[in-house]
């Protein structure tokens, strides 16, 4: 409850977006007219649902008998040892059904649309694992599925693209633009605003116009009310720092969001680095691009002198990406969260690190935030906690870094 | 009066309705475009719809997305469209130009430096597809400032209440797509187009132009019955595609096509309703 002190400070971020979908100076709507009331309909069926308690018990039954909920805290004893520094708990969405975080999104998000009375889903996917859960959730509910995915990516995640197929959705390859995720997320766009009438859009994180920053946020915000709980009851008090990889930045905000007014745990957003910051072939907007607008929303992004999107660069499909969520461009612009690269070679570093220190195979995306935390432990002392977000497992990428290593599999 | 109002307080009077063709500037190569602005001009068009080239054109069917691509392979920005229109206006003073295209391009460049430059290049209408009226409000300020007029879409989902408010910021003209969907697309139902913007006239005072679909002479000469304006895009972008490197060969298609709409659209108005 707020004193009379704190209802004179700023608003909390926890209170962010505002009516409109905004956070300070990004989000919003900018979609064309047609999308203006079907997006409003959305919002005005989230938010009664979202005080609905029966949804939310369903809601709660889906993450617990379907997805594997809670999934562990895991302290990685050996490699902390071996780094010299922090102590690092591993938040083991990899152990989630599918495979990574994306599936308490998608779960949530098809509920909604069953209520909404859609029978057409669509959604886009770079790495292939928003595509995988949301296919996932269209079988189960036995709703039509259509997955839109660059046909660059497609190449790179053939694995996933089966994987959704034999779940009985429709993959779509993208041929325009740079064929990766932020074509597949126009393709989208375009079969949405001309089905809009039965089809419900599954966006794959806090990208897009209101209400899905937020609402993405929320159904990803289990993660970190569950490690915050966890936390207290291995360790007995709050971590000293989160990190999570940051694509669009769902899993990033999940992890934060339930701490958002902790001050004095820091937070580390970790951006796909390419080749490197100076070298111009990356995927870190918050790091080196600036504010505009795509997608729907305001936020930093990669673009040209003319405003034009310029084309990225990552190892990791799923940090593929020239956007991020605008509630991240906020977060950085308010100092409370601080958002890093790392480059392709120190993400393959961190994927075998842990690979060998704790027999875990981590995803090419969640690598880039275990190599940050080998940075960034060792600066700190043995009873310090950092927890590390491992958004998804590495199966998928097994045939990407065995191809870096000229190796065939 | 600005030349857009100034255009349809004409054709009002002359009891015609107004032609507006849609070419992507810079495609198939930059010096393709002024002078198929002219040759439009000349085939009967009333107001000239300029696209702005965007990497990411998401209300964009394929034919446009192509042009984007064929435009962006010659790095057309936005200063280099201002600049065509500039060259335009050099030797024509009087039919209006209308800047269509996506909002980043007009962001990095800052909307107060926008609408001044556009203004002295000589634009008279910015529509900017992804900004709805709700974020419009900088854009729209800076726009008016500068005479320029903030053209707006209305859909077949924009509810009555939005469609009054819409109106309070728009001047010019309020655009009407004709259906669910991105351009290019062939679902328009002339009679549902027609029964709408005769709703949509009972609210908003502006005239109301019709855009996406209009495909040839037939389905714009029905449309012209109801609508003030039609805006035809694909259709014409098409031939662009096809004739790529023949700029004489693309001025000629364009042209024979817009006349034959142009002459559709005539012969189907009532009697000029002189006043
Ligand atoms: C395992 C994993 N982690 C992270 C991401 C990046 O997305 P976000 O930043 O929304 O968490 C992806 C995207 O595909 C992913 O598959």
């Amino acid at each position: 409850m707020s004193t009379p002190t704190e209802a004179m400070a700023p608003p909390h971020f926890t209170d962010l977006p505002d009516a409109n979908g905004h956070f300070g100076p990004y989000g919003g709507r900018f979609v064309a007219e047609t999308l203006m009331e079907p997006i409003e309909e959305l919002r005005q069926a989230y938010e009664t649902l979202k005080q609905d308690p029966d949804f939310q018990a369903e809601l709660d039954r889906d993450l617990h008998y379907y997805v594997g909920r809670p999934s562990p805290l895991y302290h990685a004893e050996r490699w902390s040892n071996h780094l010299g520094g922090a102590q690092i708990y591993l938040k083991r969405e990899d152990l989630n059904h599918t495979g990574a975080h994306k599936i308490n999104n998608t779960v949530g998000q098809a509920l909604l649309a069953r209520h909404m009375g859609k029978t057409r889903i669509i959604g886009e996917t770079g790495a292939g694992q928003h595509g995988v859960a949301t296919a996932t959730v269209a079988a189960r509910l036995g709703l039509e599925c259509v997955i839109y995915m660059g046909a660059e990516d497609m190449k790179r995640q053939s694995s996933n693209v089966y994987r959704m197929r034999l779940l009985g959705a429709e993959v779509v390859g993208v041929e325009s633009g740079s064929k990766t995720l932020k074509d597949a997320l126009n393709e989208a766009m375009r079969d949405w605003v001309t089905n809009v009438d039965n089809t419900f859009y599954i966006i794959g994180t806090v990208a897009g116009p209101h209400p899905y920053p937020a609402m993405v946020r929320d159904f990803q915000a289990v993660i970190g009310r569950e490690a915050r709980q966890q936390i207290q009851e291995q360790a007995g008090r709050l971590p000293d720092a989160l990190i999570a990889c940051v694509g669009g930045g769902s899993n990033a905000i999940g992890l934060f969001y339930p701490f958002l007014d902790d001050s004095e745990v820091a937070l580390y957003g970790v951006e796909g680095g390419g080749d490197g910051i100076d070298t111009g072939r990356h995927a870190a907007p918050l790091c080196a691009g600036r504010p505009g607008v795509l997608h729907g929303n305001r936020t930093y992004l990669m673009e040209d002198n003319d405003g034009l999107i310029t084309e990225t660069h990552s190892i990791s499909a799923g940090l593929d990406y020239p956007g991020v969520g605008p509630e991240h461009a906020w977060l950085k612009d308010s100092g409370r969260a601080r958002y890093v690269a790392v480059t392709d070679s120190e993400a393959l570093q961190g994927f075998h690190d842990l690979t060998r220190m704790e027999g875990i195979i981590p995803a090419l995306e969640s690598s880039h935030a275990l190599a940050y935390a080998t940075k960034l432990a060792p600066t700190m002392a043995p009873d310090q906690i950092i927890i590390v977000n491992l958004s998804g497992r590495g199966d998928k990428d097994i045939h990407t870094v065995a191809a870096h290593e000229g190796i065939e599999v | 009066m600005s030349r857009i109002q100034a255009r349809f307080e004409t054709l009002r009077r002359a009891g015609r309705k107004a032609l507006i063709p849609y070419v992507t500037a810079g495609d198939p190569d930059p010096d393709t475009t002024v002078p198929l602005m002219h040759a439009m001009v000349e085939a009967g068009a009333d107001i000239i719809e300029l696209g702005v080239p965007f990497s990411d054109p998401m209300a964009d069917g394929p034919v446009i997305q192509a042009a984007c691509e064929r435009a962006l392979k010659h790095h057309v920005s936005l200063r280099r469209v201002l600049e065509m229109v500039a060259e335009f206006r050099r030797d024509n003073d009087e039919i209006p130009v209308l800047l269509m295209g996506y909002l980043n391009p007009i962001e990095a460049m800052g909307s107060a430096e926008f609408a001044a430059a556009a203004q002295q290049a000589g634009v008279d209408g910015v529509l900017t597809v992804d900004l709805p009226p709700e974020e419009a409000g900088e854009l729209a300020d800076e726009l008016k400032g500068h005479g320029i007029d903030p053209i707006f879409l209305l859909s077949p989902t924009t509810t009555d209440a939005r469609v009054a408010r819409i109106a309070e910021q728009a001047s010019g003209f309020l655009y009407y797509v004709s259906f669910k969907g991105v351009t290019g697309a062939t679902r328009l139902d002339v009679d549902a187009v027609a029964e709408k913007v005769g709703h949509l006239k009972s609210i908003a005072a502006l005239p109301i132009g019709v855009g996406f679909g209009i495909r040839d002479a037939e389905s714009a000469a029905r449309v012209s019955r109801a609508a003030d304006a039609v805006i035809v895009g694909s259709a014409l972008v098409r031939h662009i595609a096809e004739s790529t490197g023949h700029p004489e060969t693309i001025r000629d298609k364009v042209a024979e096509e817009l006349r034959a709409m142009r002459a559709a659209m005539d012969a189907t108005q009532p009697a000029a309703a002189v006043s």
